[in-house]
């Protein structure tokens, strides 16, 4: 046990539920109290901003979520690549728990940047290249998500989802590159790419700590559930093989 | 003659007898494209203007209903399984696979698509820019699709996941078709850099599909 | 040559199928799998095809050729034929002939002799010419079967060769079986019925046992 490295200890599930359980109210706490002071800051400290007011506080939640819709997918990715290639037996748990996590944080991505926009537009969705490229982010975590439901097979399942987790990390800088082309040829730059000021700047870093520590917290407690989903699995499982014995040997006693 | 090519050859061979695939794709494209005009009225400058993404995505569309031929009989059938077991990897098993949807398949639509550029009152003279862009593009599309194809062997309503699977992965090729056609039809320049483009995604898909649904299949044969 | 399974564990959906086996088939030597529904035999047999992979243990195929897998050097026989209904009988055992010929292996034979061949052999001559769709439940076996012909390949992998199959055709299944193993290849089969098959040993595939 000694000379294991981190990484093995951690991918005994007894021993991940043990650490992660341990962690959990730290890093929920932690998340919340820095959140709480993002949001103070950008509140009450931030000033507003010259040309779009106060509207400019929803880059506080819009920006982190774009952020972590893509570090999700990262994660998902490097997940998948443990399982498919090391069958490293926490990797589809994490690739499974954070799917609709990232998926949620796109979504939140995508409404923020519509309201956002709205006064800047006049219309709730303009085809922006940051807007669509996001969009067609989540149509990725959505076939993630339905294909890896439409498998009975839950093991399959897991190996199929990674196999299109890798394509569509290999695809996905060739999607953006394409749709920022696009953009280009059609319409000039929105304005959602204007550079950040100084004085949001900080804000906006403390509220992306704050949001990828409560994505990681939500991460972490997914995960435990479904390493307990699966264990109560593994023990209906056994009852069905225990019946099966004994009814096997009691055939066999006639 | 390799056992790629005979596997090329066998598949063109049941796309010929079982013909009713491709005329249905054809079919499909032809009314995807009619209905267009339906919903959108007939002013024909609008028409012209729109006609390149029109074509383009009737054709994906198209071409995504046939997808799901390239794999599904011959797992069915225990064909796929045979294969395996033979010298050829299974990833060029894919990739003869891939071609010759491709060949029976897109490149038919390819074809037809000037005919209902007409109806669109797209400039003929861009027909040939039309299907070059096309015969360049849809091997993106073949080859892309039979990851899709592979992925769904299995699952359940498999068709309608198989399109929300692979249609993201088609912006590329949409986006560079659609723009070198309109570069042509529309007199801007620019269609050298987009054709050049999808042959570029075209090639990188005949590497990443084999591979991506050769994974995939050997997953599902256990 | 010799046919080596290893303290092989098989799983299937989250169950072990098949708990710590090992056994040999030497070249001209036949292994009958044995045992009810549910005891591991088709499983087995898609290990050695290579389509499941072994949790624990290996299999190997010693003396047999080294840069091919065991897997490619087996003709896997299972559930399905494999058979396209559009194509005729003869066009179909062609494609295979074909397909599964090794590169490099001009050795005599060529692939439409060797599937005139198979076709005589199994009685399928008359009906080279229609389309397989059209066959019956035992034809379509028979021309599942007669895959086994049209390429040489040292050992042979059967699933329940004879279901659909009358006496007589499974009387030839076991005559074609007997003259594989007495021409020195090896023969893995699965089945219920006991085929008369010379130069077998019997492997019977026993219920787990579940700790209570």
């Amino acid at each position: 046990m000694t000379n294991q490295s981190i990484t093995q200890k951690l991918a005994n599930p007894t021993r991940f539920m043990g650490l992660s359980g341990q962690l959990l109210p730290w890093l929920a706490g932690a998340s919340a109290a820095i959140i709480g002071y993002a949001m103070y800051l950008a509140f009450f400290v931030a000033p507003p901003d010259y040309q779009q007011g106060h509207t400019v506080k929803i880059m506080f939640i819009h920006v982190p979520s774009a952020w972590l819709a893509m570090m999700a997918y990262v994660l998902i990715a490097i997940s998948s690549f443990g399982l498919l290639v090391f069958r490293h037996p926490l990797a589809d748990v994490s690739a499974k728990a954070a799917a609709p996590i990232g998926a949620a944080f796109t979504l939140l991505a995508l409404i923020t940047g519509s309201l956002w926009g709205k006064p800047m537009w006049g219309t709730y969705w303009v085809w922006d290249a940051r807007l669509t490229s996001v969009l067609l982010l989540f149509f990725l975590y959505l076939g993630l998500m339905a294909l890896r439901s439409s498998i009975e097979d839950e093991a399959l399942a897991a190996k199929l989802t990674a196999v299109l987790a890798l394509v569509g990390v290999v695809l996905l800088p060739i999607i953006k590159f394409s749709v920022d082309w696009w953009n280009t040829l059609h319409q000039p730059s929105t304005g959602l790419t204007t550079t950040v000021h100084a004085s949001i700047r900080i804000p906006l870093l403390v509220s992306a700590l704050g949001f990828s520590l409560l994505f990681f917290t939500l991460h972490l407690k997914a995960m435990r559930n479904e390493i307990l989903r699966r264990r109560v699995k593994a023990l209906r499982m056994a009852e069905v093989d225990r019946a099966q014995g004994s009814h096997a040997s009691a055939a066999a006693a006639e | 003659m390799s056992g790629f090519w005979v596997l090329v050859r066998r598949d063109l061979q049941l796309a010929v007898r079982e013909g009713g695939a491709i005329g249905t794709a054809l079919g499909f494209y032809l009314i995807v494209v009619a209905l267009m005009p339906l919903g959108l009225g007939p002013d024909l400058n609008l028409l012209s203007r729109i006609a390149a993404g029109v074509l383009w995505i009737a054709l994906l569309l198209a071409a995504l209903l046939s997808l799901p031929r390239i794999f599904e009989a011959d797992y069915e059938d225990g064909a796929l399984e045979v294969m395996a077991t033979a010298d050829l990897p299974l990833e060029l098993v894919a990739a003869a696979k891939s071609l010759a949807h491709w060949i029976s398949t897109g490149i038919p639509l390819a074809l037809m698509a000037p005919a209902l550029g007409i109806l669109l009152n797209l400039d003929i003279g861009s027909a040939p820019a039309l299907i070059g862009t096309m015969v360049a593009g849809t091997p993106a599309i073949s080859f892309l699709g039979a990851i899709g194809a592979a992925l769904t062997l299995k699952a359940r309503r498999g068709g309608l996941l198989l399109a929300l699977l692979v249609l993201p992965l088609y912006v590329p090729t949409l986006i560079f078709g659609i723009t070198a056609i309109n570069a042509v039809a529309l007199g801007s320049d620019g269609f050298w850099q987009s054709f050049a483009m999808l042959v570029a995604l075209s090639m990188g898909a005949t590497v990443l599909g084999p591979v991506a649904a050769a994974a995939a299949v050997r997953l599902q044969l256990q | 040559m010799k046919l080596v399974a290893d303290t092989l564990v098989l799983a299937r959906g989250g169950r072990t199928v098949v708990d710590r086996l090992s056994f040999a088939v030497d070249a001209g030597r036949a292994l009958v799998l044995s045992g009810a529904n549910g005891a591991g035999k088709t499983t087995l047999i898609r290990a050695l095809a290579g389509f499941l992979l072994p949790v624990e243990g290996q299999i190997v195929l010693e003396g047999g050729s080294a840069d091919r897998t065991p897997a490619e050097q087996c003709h896997y026989v299972g559930h399905l034929n494999g058979m396209k209904s559009s194509l005729t009988v003869e066009e179909n055992l062609l494609f295979w002939a074909d397909f599964l010929r090794a590169p490099g292996a001009g050795s005599g034979v060529e692939p439409p002799e060797r599937v005139g061949a198979a076709l005589t052999r199994f009685d399928l001559e008359p009906l080279s010419d229609i389309p397989a769709g059209y066959l019956s439940a035992g034809q379509k076996r028979r021309l599942g079967l007669a895959r086994l012909l049209v390429a040489e390949r040292p050992v042979w992998l059967l699933d329940e060769p004879t279901v659909s199959l009358d006496t007589r055709s499974a009387g030839l299944v076991a005559a074609l079986v007997n003259a594989h193993t007495a021409a020195g290849g090896i023969v893995v089969a699965a089945t219920h019925l006991d085929l008369g098959l010379e130069r077998a040993d019997e492997l019977r595939l026993g219920p787990r046992v579940v700790a209570a």
